[in-house]
């Protein structure tokens, strides 16, 4: 097998087992709410987007029209637009037909992860990042199906800190673009802006709100002045 | 096709006009102003910043000393040691608190 896509897929399996407690918990509260097992399954493989995935959710327990599930579904996953503007510029060298799978499988952490990759080695192959990529989205929907159909059994995830586990991990990636110009600002801005959006409107508008903060501001303050020649 | 259908793959069309969007829109400009390009570096800590901040302000001081922790050892250790510290921490402290 293609070396960069093993290298991708290593990559990915820490990062997923910390990810793997929402898969579970997605498919036990999806059944929850009155979905099939199989309808549980399809909106992990199609929709592929945890948070908006329990909004969703949500909406149908609380028996919402179906476009308004579908249209709270979009608001959610907006930010996904930065992600395609940001990591589209690396995708130079790809065909149509590889961009437009590529894009598909474009979640937080490959996003994060790829980013990253970026930043240490000055871009990525396609293999490397189906690799990750289709690594992620296995495991997403094989724990999906597991909280589908053994929701029920499932302990409390406090106590061993599970329901944790991924928000220590963004903090670590959050640390990891330190280096980046203007970070200090960026990550000051959206913190205070998603803990006010997070208070006065609620989870999970808080994520694009605060993040569209950060990302305004440094288009407004952060552009790298040019030393005089 | 009945609601639920409707909705799951309206949503999943609709998520994955945001995932491509924004390279369709900024693809359609020859040069990326300075402005665009700053915006764009700062993409990734702004989100992840905004999946970070309320956990640590509004769940409780176990969940806010640990982040508070993990941050300071990522100056130093790789990300999963920092991420093993970081769950130490949090299990620890979750006890403590009761």
């Amino acid at each position: 097998m293609n070396p960069d896509f093993l290298s991708g897929a290593r990559r990915a399996i820490p990062i997923i087992l910390s990810a793997a407690p929402f898969g579970l918990l997605f498919g036990a509260l999806a059944v929850d709410n009155g979905l099939s097992v199989f309808q549980a399954a399809l909106m992990s493989a199609s929709v592929y987007a945890g948070a908006s995935q329990m909004v969703g959710i949500e909406l149908f327990g609380d028996h919402a029209a179906a476009w308004v599930m579908a249209v709270s579904i979009f608001v959610v996953n907006l930010r996904h637009l930065l992600y395609s503007a940001t990591t589209g510029r690396h995708f130079g060298s790809y065909s149509t037909l590889q961009k437009a799978a590529a894009f598909f499988f474009l979640i937080d952490p490959q996003f994060a992860e790829t980013e990253r990759e970026v930043e240490k080695k000055g871009g990525f192959s396609f293999a490397w990042y189906m690799g990750m990529g289709l690594t992620f989205y296995s495991i997403w929907l094989g724990f999906t199906l597991l909280g589908a159909l053994f929701g029920k059994l499932l302990p409390d995830p406090k106590p061993w800190g599970i329901d944790f586990l991924l928000t220590i991990y963004f903090l670590g990636l959050v640390m990891s673009f330190r280096k980046r110009p203007f970070w200090l600002p960026v990550v000051i801005v959206s913190a205070a802006a998603s803990v006010l959006a997070y208070k006065a409107v609620g989870s999970p508008w808080h994520v694009s709100l605060g993040a569209l903060a950060g990302v305004v501001f440094a288009a407004a303050f952060g552009v790298e002045r040019k030393a005089d020649v | 096709m009945s609601d639920i259908y409707i909705a799951i793959l309206g949503g999943a069309f609709l998520t994955y006009i945001t995932r491509i969007g924004g390279h369709l829109i900024l693809s359609r400009f020859e040069n990326i102003h300075p402005r665009v390009e700053a915006a764009l570096n700062a993409v990734p800590a702004a989100v992840l910043t905004t999946l970070v901040a309320p956990a640590a302000l509004t769940q409780g001081w176990p969940e806010t000393v640990a982040l508070i922790a993990a941050a300071l050892a990522a100056m130093r250790l790789p990300l999963l040691g920092m991420v093993a510290l970081g769950w130490a921490m949090i299990v620890t402290l979750r006890t403590l608190a009761g």
